[in-house]
């Protein structure tokens, strides 16, 4: 690929993940907010693209925005996502958070450009890092992250499943609910 | 292109998403926001990847971890802001001071 | 002048530069052709549906009804577009459009053919040889969750939101069976991309050995297709298959008899004709996936052809190819003529726990059958496979929940439950 074209592409897609970053900050509607967040990650999928890692873009919009997002949609309209209301989601404390965001962009920002000034990204592939070579490292030198991803996985399940079912065993308000009908029947 | 664009675009991604925890109050948002300042971490593992290419994948492979480490964040995530929906009827960070002392 | 006429192309496609001739040509060609596609296939599952109903279905306009999807479409292209009040405005717009979209990317990866030589240079009839063919495939289809999502969400209004609360938990179960019962084929296969895939699938089984008999007259009968030895994933693909693309037996995002509609049931005009559109190009994509994955793609019986139409042998692979993707589409009619509709919880249930854990044995399975018998001992995968067969007797022997939960004994300790 040409410098100009790789250059060109990354201004778009950068412009596209900073202006639907924003939107997902700033959105007066949850729904609208977990859509800009889609348009962000779909431009950092680009940008993955143009940086040679075609497998993990794919593999980004797959989980990402195929599935977490989707379960966030899910999660909302069960949480009963106002439709068409557009309500206050933000806290007072806006400016603070902007101060600080501000100031954790100038130093970033300021060490990042410091250190790595001059350094040019390849304008091709130079070395393999398609699929097989990410299968072959990740079987290979990563296998124990790899395990302990799986097991982390498997945790979140499990995890998830007991903190979300509704066990007419587990949680404190059954309890209350079952003391209640006891002592109704006992007034009886 | 020089490397720096990308780290500073990740750096922006990063700080919007700070701003973003810091400045919403409905859970489901908060989370959204932390899903931004994930993917500012994956641009820049990717970035160093394609410098590094010479090195092998580990960028790559490692962009592949954050993205399941999320997938269990959302599921538990998710799994809390539904029981406290339950619980409270809404999903507000401000009023699970429950705990506070 | 006519030998003129006879280098124009050579002349325009250097001029142009031929590498964004050709991907232009075949982007516009396979759109163009999936359009037109999807009118036929409307009329086909009329026609089809008629017939084993024993009605005639449509046929007044054009030869045997041809026609008639595209007056269906005229009309609903001049009919007025119609937003109710309730509706979230930009949503209910983005939400056909990303209903049709993700339908037609799918078919970036799909090889429809071998390749031609236009003008000395090579065009592979494939839009994109993606060395992550099938990843591209499954996060593409993933996309097509969103159009339902939105679509139910931003009506402002109770059914469709039910019905695309349902298919969102559908969809996502499904999509993770779909996932699974393709890494078998890349197993096989070793390789993702789809290009290597149909190439993994030529020729015939020669040298076929059944418990110690050889069987010679087999020999160069059966295709070296991947449905021969990956049955089992082709039959969770399918399932999932039908699922994902939200039809019957599956089609409980819409379920007309409690749902009206379902997700779509305040659209009307063009935008109902872009979910009606999307999902008939889903079901050809599923179909050509299903043909291309384990069904060896554009393979066949390749005939002589005398020396003067040589240059039309690219046309073979395109017609087998064609043919057995019509057969898949055949199936889907078929289906939705035959089987009610699933209840849900018998829907999430087999999804769950059916097509999931099958997908995982069957991945296990294909690894150790398919391991080097240097490297991996024959006591390891004996080993392997009585697990495995252990696993096997455990699940089914676990049984049928519709069943169980009708045992009153049963019954009475899952609701009462001991607060």
């Amino acid at each position: 690929m040409e410098a100009a074209w790789q250059e060109g592409l990354f201004f778009v897609f950068a412009t596209v993940i900073t202006v639907s970053a924003i939107g997902v900050v700033t959105a007066r509607n949850v729904i609208h907010a977990a859509l800009f967040l889609v348009a962000t990650l779909i431009g950092a999928a680009c940008i993955y693209i143009l940086m040679f890692a075609e497998f993990v873009a794919w593999a980004q919009v797959l989980v990402y925005v195929g599935a977490i997002v989707v379960l966030m949609l899910f999660g909302l309209m069960l949480t009963r996502a106002p439709i068409g209301k557009y309500g206050e989601y933000d806290n007072d404390q806006k400016g603070l958070a902007a101060i600080v965001a501000a100031a954790v962009f100038g130093v970033t920002a300021w060490v990042l450009i410091d250190s790595f000034e001059g350094v040019e990204l390849p304008t091709d592939r130079v070395a393999a890092t398609t699929s097989k070579d990410v299968g072959e490292a990740i079987f290979s030198s990563y296998v124990l992250p790899f395990e302990l991803v799986s097991v982390l996985l498997l945790a979140a399940l499990v995890g998830a499943v007991v903190i979300a079912r509704r066990d007419e065993r587990v949680t404190s308000r059954t309890i209350d609910a079952a003391r209640r009908e006891k002592a109704r029947e006992e007034d009886v | 292109m020089p490397l720096s664009y990308v780290l500073v675009l990740a750096a922006l991604l990063f700080s919007i998403g700070v701003y973003g925890v810091l400045a919403r109050q409905h859970a489901v948002l908060v989370l959204l926001s932390i899903e931004l300042m994930l993917n500012a971490v994956n641009i820049n593992l990717i970035a160093f990847s394609a410098w590094l290419q010479d090195t092998g994948v580990p960028g790559q492979v490692f962009a592949l971890f954050i993205i399941a480490v999320a997938a269990a964040e959302v599921g538990v995530g998710l799994a809390l802001v539904i029981l406290i929906y339950r619980n409270r009827r809404n999903v507000d960070v401000e009023g699970l001071s429950l705990m506070k002392w | 002048m006519i030998d003129w006429i006879k280098q124009l192309p050579g002349n325009v496609i250097d001029f142009i530069g031929p590498e964004i001739i050709i991907a232009t040509a075949k982007v516009v060609l396979v759109f163009g052709v999936l359009l037109v596609t999807t009118l036929l296939v409307i009329w086909f599952e009329r026609r089809v549906i008629a017939d084993m109903q024993a009605r005639v279905g449509p046929n007044r306009w054009g030869p045997f009804g041809l026609f008639q999807t595209l007056a269906d479409g005229i009309k609903l292209f001049f009919k007025e577009d119609f937003r109710p009040a309730a509706a979230d405005r930009w949503t209910f717009v983005i939400a056909p459009v990303m209903a049709m979209v993700p339908a037609f990317l799918a078919f970036a990866v799909v090889p429809l053919g071998d390749h031609v030589v236009i003008a000395g240079h090579r065009v592979d009839l494939v839009m994109s040889d993606l060395n992550i063919g099938i990843l591209y495939f499954l996060a593409v289809g993933s996309l097509g969750v969103y159009g339902v999502v939105l679509a139910g969400w931003a009506s402002g209004s109770k059914y469709p939101l039910i019905g695309s609360i349902r298919s969102t938990a559908q969809m996502i179960s499904y999509e993770i069976a779909l996932g699974l019962s393709l890494v078998p084929i890349a197993l096989v296969a070793g390789s993702l991309s789809t290009v290597d895939i149909v190439a993994a699938q030529a020729g015939t089984y020669d040298n076929i050995v059944l418990f110690g008999r050889d069987l010679n007259f087999l020999e160069g009968i059966i295709p070296h297709w991947f449905i021969v030895q990956q049955w089992p994933a082709f039959l969770i693909f399918l399932v999932a298959g039908i699922a994902e693309t939200n039809r019957a037996p599956f089609d409980l995002p819409e379920a007309e008899t409690e749902l009206v509609a379902g997700y779509h049931t305040e659209y009307s005009g063009i935008r109902f004709a872009m979910f009606f559109l999307g999902e008939y190009v889903h079901v050809v994509a599923i179909s050509a996936m299903a043909a291309t994955l384990f069904f060896g793609g554009w393979h066949g019986w390749n005939p002589a052809f005398p020396a003067a139409i040589d240059w039309l042998r690219w046309i073979v692979p395109i017609f087998w190819f064609t043919i057995k993707t019509v057969a898949f589409v055949y199936l889907f009619v078929w289906l939705r003529a035959t089987l009610p509709r699933l209840r849900y919880d018998r829907l999430m249930w087999v999804g769950w726990k059916r097509l999931i854990p099958g997908a995982l044995v069957w991945i296990v399975v294909t690894a150790v059958l398919n391991s080097d018998p240097e490297e991996v001992p024959t006591s390891a995968r004996l080993w392997v496979m009585a697990v495995v067969f252990a696993i096997l007797l455990a699940w089914v022997w676990r049984g049928d929940p519709r069943l169980t939960a009708l045992e009153p004994w049963r019954k009475k300790e899952v609701t009462r439950g001991t607060a």
